[in-house]
């Protein structure tokens, strides 16, 4: 399958990326390869096998659905680029 | 004998007859780290909280506490590693200026057990290489160099300043993280010890995701028997991470000079390949020749799904990478671009902060995750990874470990890497089926190239059996007594 510049456009606009032109003329080329490269898993016969879903056999924990964290505004706002009043600060998307 | 020379355990038996103090050590690391910045092994050197952390572990002592595993021991941090209130930057431009407001699990276990850290080291951005060529802060400087060639060599990756700074005498010990390879490879470049342990016995918690069903974190060391010390230290449930297995963690140096005999272990030959470099073959043929005559049994072994492991992982590890880093979108921390909508401010941060290789990751996760593509690529990865994980299971069936080259080349000079990403990602053939498996994996120095770099070879083991890898790679150790150490460290 071919790997296009449409296509390339297409993924970083839903990766919010922005490329340039001459960046997705390059990277058609780039994905295109790796994408050809793992079409070697088609030789593999994966009829009636399960996807796997945990690395390692293990059931997952339940645990009591209590608060154990959080309430804490400052600390999660300490690192934001721009902040006010206790909120991340973006720029405006509402008219 | 300098301080810097010695070995975890050498330096906490000395701790502990009173004829050396974590202060001592911690000085005599600090000088060295000043005097080998050329290794660029650090990112950020914290030597005021290392006097600090050394001072109260001296403190401890003299009460009669202090009888952690780790007690006065410096160690350096791979800089995926969340450090409350200290830069970490996992070797991006996006995370600039990010002080994390907690601590990793991990690390926080290492703290309590006594250990000093040092510093926070280089890595490949995000944890995505095998070089560290792509680190933001410049890439971390192998301290081996070949004979007569002066050219600076990769420390390999992800985990670079890691095994720079654990080869060139900058730490007892460091953390490293592997996610395809990125302990082990860089142990093997750098004549280092590293082990990836079972996926699931080291919290993932507070460091930063590549791959989460890929991440695992290990030591990595100048010994089987330090690995075996600082994985003690590092491993065990935590109930932040669900995927942390809740399994006891054994004294892992209790059995480690036990042998081999009796042990019966396989030699997979789909990793024997046409392609394969002559002195690799000779090393592996080495390895199995010394398990061998300290009395394992050596079989040959079929993982017949080995060459597809590789794909799958470049399936697999982009579309979970995709979604993990789609956290940096210049809102919550780390580097904003401003722009006049929402969309274009997120587009452009995350074009000026991610490098080619992360950028190249995140759009193939991406395109094998959207729409009309999840069944063909995604799901298609997950049960090839099936297949690889039942091969493994067979093979433990009769065997008690498998011994593998841990690399397919010594390492390559900075300034001619592979040529293209998929001859970049071909270094990590022989470990990233390990991790696709979530088994325990091992990198051990066994021999030199004839160019005079360091080799290893790679010890997998069964889920949750990391005691038997490395009583193997202490035979391996033993046998191959690999003392040379790169010239001017």
């Amino acid at each position: 399958m071919s790997f296009d510049k449409t296509t390339v456009a297409r993924i970083s606009r839903l990766a919010r990326i922005a490329t340039t032109p001459a960046e997705q003329e390059r990277l058609a080329g780039e994905l295109g390869g790796i994408l050809a490269w793992v079409e070697q898993l088609d030789e593999v016969d994966v009829a009636g096998v399960a996807p796997m879903t945990s690395v390692v056999e293990m059931n997952l924990k339940a645990r009591e659905d209590v608060v154990s964290d959080g309430g804490d505004a400052e600390a999660i706002l300490k690192n934001a680029p721009s902040s006010a009043h206790g909120f991340f600060v973006v720029p405006k998307v509402v008219e | 004998m300098n301080p810097t020379d010695l070995t975890i355990a050498q330096a906490r038996d000395l701790l502990a007859k009173g004829e050396l103090s974590s202060m001592e050590l911690v000085e005599a690391h600090i000088d060295a780290m000043e005097t080998s910045r050329e290794l660029n092994a650090y990112i950020t050197e914290t030597p005021e909280m290392a006097l600090a952390m050394a001072q109260d572990s001296d403190a401890r002592r003299a009460r009669g506490e202090g009888n952690g595993l780790l007690e006065g021991i410096p160690v350096a941090i791979k800089d995926l590693f969340c450090t409350k209130g200290t830069l970490t930057t996992a070797g991006s431009h996006i995370l600039d200026g990010f002080h994390p407001v907690y601590e990793s699990t991990v690390t926080a276990n290492m703290w309590r057990q006594g250990a000093v850290m040092l510093g926070k080291t280089n890595l490949d951005e995000f944890a995505m290489g095998s070089s560290n060529l792509t680190s933001y802060h410049g890439p971390a400087i192998n301290p081996w160099k070949a004979r007569g060639d002066h050219r600076a060599r990769v420390p390999g990756g992800s985990s670079g300043g890691s095994a720079a700074a654990v080869a060139g005498r900058l730490a007892l010990g460091a953390t490293g993280t592997d996610t395809g390879g990125s302990i082990r490879q860089p142990a093997a470049f750098t004549g280092t010890v590293g082990i990836k342990p079972t996926y699931g016995r080291c919290s993932r918690w507070g460091i930063v995701a590549f791959a989460s069903s890929l991440d695992q974190a290990g030591p990595m060391t100048r010994s089987v028997r330090d690995a075996a010390i600082m994985l003690r230290a590092m491993a065990g449930h935590d109930g932040k991470d669900s995927t942390s297995a809740d399994v006891a963690v054994p004294d892992f140096e209790a059995d480690l000079d036990k042998g081999v005999k009796g042990m019966t272990i396989g030699i997979p030959k789909e990793y024997r390949s046409e392609a394969m470099a002559g002195e690799i073959e000779a090393l592996w043929q080495q390895g199995s020749a010394w398990l061998e005559e300290q009395g394992a049994r050596m079989v040959e072994i079929s993982l017949p799904h080995t060459k597809y492991a590789l794909p799958a992982y470049y399936i697999v590890a982009p579309a979970e990478a995709s979604s993990n880093l789609s956290r940096y979108d210049g809102v919550k921390y780390g580097l904003r671009v401003e722009a006049d909508d929402l969309l274009s401010m997120y587009e452009k941060t995350r074009a000026a902060g991610f490098s080619k290789e992360v950028k190249r990751r995140i759009l193939i996760g991406t395109y094998v995750l959207s729409a009309g593509y999840y069944d063909a690529y995604y799901l298609k990865a997950q049960k090839v990874r099936t297949r690889i994980a039942e091969d493994f299971r067979d093979a433990f069936g009769h065997v008690d470990a498998i011994l593998t080259p841990a690399t397919p080349s010594a390492a390559f000079p900075a300034d001619e890497p592979p040529s293209d990403p998929v001859a970049m990602y071909l270094n990590d053939i022989f470990t990233v089926p390990v991790n696709l498996a979530g088994l325990p994996g091992m990198s051990v120095p066994a021999g030199l190239s004839g160019e005079g770099l360091p080799l290893g070879l790679q010890i997998i083991g069964k889920a949750f059996d990391e005691a038997t890898v490395l009583r193997v790679g202490r035979a391996i150790e033993h046998a191959a007594g690999f003392d040379t150490r790169p010239e001017g460290f």
